[in-house]
């Protein structure tokens, strides 16, 4: 008792208070020091990915578009905008931009809605449910390389079985893939089917999410399957709809593999997309600057069309 | 259960229709691998094959080495994977545990490179993995994918749902961060760490672009390259060529049988983030 009272007193009296203070201070200011050491050794290893394999190579595109390369990489010359201005006049940056952008209208659309229409055709399934699941999501696991391999089969102008299964409905064959009016079409075709099973993943999980308690009440208050498709799914699915529709457009301006494969670019560069032409600039002509020149721009047009959506579309996004 | 109306039996026989739609190529796969080479570039062609040739799944390792490239594959996959859930995880505590001076900069620095397309980095990587002499091996394939913002952030949302008083408890204890770490929040955030080891061993073995870049020997090819290599051998048997592609597919087929849980709830929840 009078030890405690001793130091209370003491406290009182001022001067060890401080040097209590100072000590807490002190040890709390060592602490916090030791926190931050640890943590940006936590941080330090993705960092240090980060800074060689993702901002260094940014920075060195920008350099790398400014300059022209001799064929081993080497940088030859600065050439200023001589890069970008090439790209724009050549028509080069148009016609990827023109194949892109038909590219994804003619998958990111058809894509999503099938996606749809079977997401929510197997979503009240009683029986059978798991077995519709696994078919209309295996397309998922199946990488583009080896989709692309059996498609170029079946796209096949004389031994493959679309062309014979037309054949059997009485329908002309269809020069699939060497035709440039059908090329474009074809790989779409290919991309949607490859892109079905991540869309009718997420739309579904989007779907599971949403009580059922709001359809039966919409239903006793005798609202039919359209209608409570308009004011129950389509704003309660929304969120996840929109990013179903982000993610696809960006993937839809990063398709190489299929195009590699199946036309590689051709026939007469119809089905040239944005990769495709810069793979082809850096690592067929070995252009490295005229190829890091595209893919600079390539950002620039997803970074816009991300932006365009946050500012534009997610607004009729109904977030909970 | 109800009788099956009218409507319903519509319903399933659309589904049905489209279920095979969507199964055709990999049925067609399968159906080309147990076909004699006669059958598999026979006109017409066959639609069901007439015999069962399982000697195809023998005979393509000797047109192909299968075997090099799937074993690569998983070598690589797997050291991503455990790459990815080290360092995803430990940056991801000290974003969701620690307060440390430059941490908001910090975290956007990493959610900015969700941002990137992965294209755009292409070129100076290759130069990059060719001056370090790592073309055509391991490594090459390797290290440039051993970090993650995606799976950075995925564990960070998990680890921020631990309750708080868990730590509290743990430190009255004297358990300090890498204890913490180590002993409590890792063992805790299994789902999240396998959703993102699904995640990324998954985009791995699919990976086509940067392998193509960076391999050129046949020992150091991954599955995509190297099947896809196939369709340039002149005079290649087409059943060879699909029972290859039938043993690369199974993998990622037993993948989604068992894993398909695991995948839906990383997509969700990378679906949340958006």
């Amino acid at each position: 008792m009078s030890e405690l009272d001793n130091q209370l007193s003491l406290a009182i009296h001022g001067k060890p208070t401080a040097a209590v203070t100072y000590n807490r201070t002190a040890s709390l200011k060592k602490m916090r020091f030791r926190e931050n050491v640890l943590a940006y050794t936590f941080l330090a290893p993705s960092l240090f990915l980060f800074a060689i394999f993702l901002f260094y190579p940014i920075l060195k595109s920008v350099y790398l578009s400014l300059h022209s390369t001799d064929p081993t990489g080497q940088v030859a010359a600065y050439v200023g905008l001589d890069n970008f201005k090439e790209l724009f006049s050549s028509g080069l940056f148009w016609n990827g931009m023109k194949v892109t952008a038909m590219f994804s209208l003619l998958t990111v659309p058809t894509s999503i809605l099938l996606a749809l229409l079977l997401a929510a055709l197997t979503h009240n399934l009683r029986w059978g449910k798991r077995g519709f699941q696994f078919a209309f999501s295996l397309p998922l696991v199946l990488a583009v390389g080896t989709s692309s391999i059996i498609w170029k089969f079946l796209f096949h102008p004389s031994l493959g079985m679309l062309n014979y299964f037309l054949g059997l409905a009485g329908v002309a064959p269809i020069p699939w893939l060497v035709s440039p009016e059908w090329a474009l079409l074809s790989v779409s075709l290919m991309t949607v089917w490859m892109n079905l099973g991540f869309n009718y993943i997420i739309l579904s999980s989007g779907l599971q999410g949403i009580p059922d308690e709001l359809y039966e009440s919409a239903k006793i208050d005798g609202a039919g399957a359209v209608t409570m498709f308009r004011i129950i799914t389509m704003p309660l699915l929304s969120p996840t709809l929109f990013f179903v529709v982000l993610v696809s457009i960006i993937s839809a301006f990063q398709s190489f593999g299929q195009i590699n494969i199946l036309t590689s670019g051709g026939p007469m560069d119809s089905t040239s997309v944005f990769v495709f032409s810069i793979f082809q600039e850096s690592f067929i002509n070995f252009r490295f600057g005229a190829g890091s020149t595209q893919a600079l721009m390539l950002f620039l047009v997803i970074l816009l069309l991300t932006y365009i959506q946050f500012k534009w579309v997610e607004r009729k996004v109904h977030y909970q | 259960m109800k009788k099956l109306t009218a409507g319903q039996a519509a319903l399933y026989i659309a589904l049905a229709i489209m279920a095979v739609l969507v199964l055709y190529p990999v049925i067609y796969t399968f159906f080309m691998a147990v076909m004699t080479p006669a059958q598999a570039s026979a006109y017409p062609p066959y639609i069901v094959p007439h015999s069962l040739n399982l000697a195809n799944f023998i005979q393509v390792f000797d047109l192909v080495p299968v075997g090099t490239f799937v074993g690569n594959t998983f070598l690589v996959s797997a050291i991503v994977m455990i790459g990815q859930l080290v360092t995803a995880s430990m940056a991801a505590y000290a974003f969701a545990k620690m307060e440390f001076k430059g941490k908001a900069l910090m975290f956007s620095l990493f959610v900015s490179t969700m941002m990137i397309p992965w294209e755009v980095a292409m070129i100076p990587n290759y130069l990059v993995i060719r001056n370090l002499n790592w073309l055509d091996t391991y490594q090459g394939l390797i290290v440039p994918f051993l970090a993650t913002a995606f799976g950075t952030f995925l564990l960070r949302q998990f680890f921020l749902q631990l309750p708080k008083e868990l730590f509290e408890a743990a430190k009255v204890d004297g358990c300090g961060h890498i204890r913490y770490f180590l002993f409590h929040v890792l063992p805790l955030s299994r789902p999240a760490l396998g959703t993102l080891a699904v995640y990324s061993f998954l985009n791995m073995y699919n990976s086509y672009l940067w392998p193509l870049l960076i391999t050129n020997s046949d020992k150091m090819r991954t599955v995509q390259i190297g099947i896809s290599m196939l369709q340039y051998q002149e005079s290649t048997s087409w059943n060879l060529v699909f029972a290859g592609i039938s043993i690369v597919i199974l993998p990622s087929l037993l993948l989604l049988v068992f894993g398909l849980k695991q995948l839906v709830r990383g997509m969700a929840a990378g679906a949340l983030k958006g």
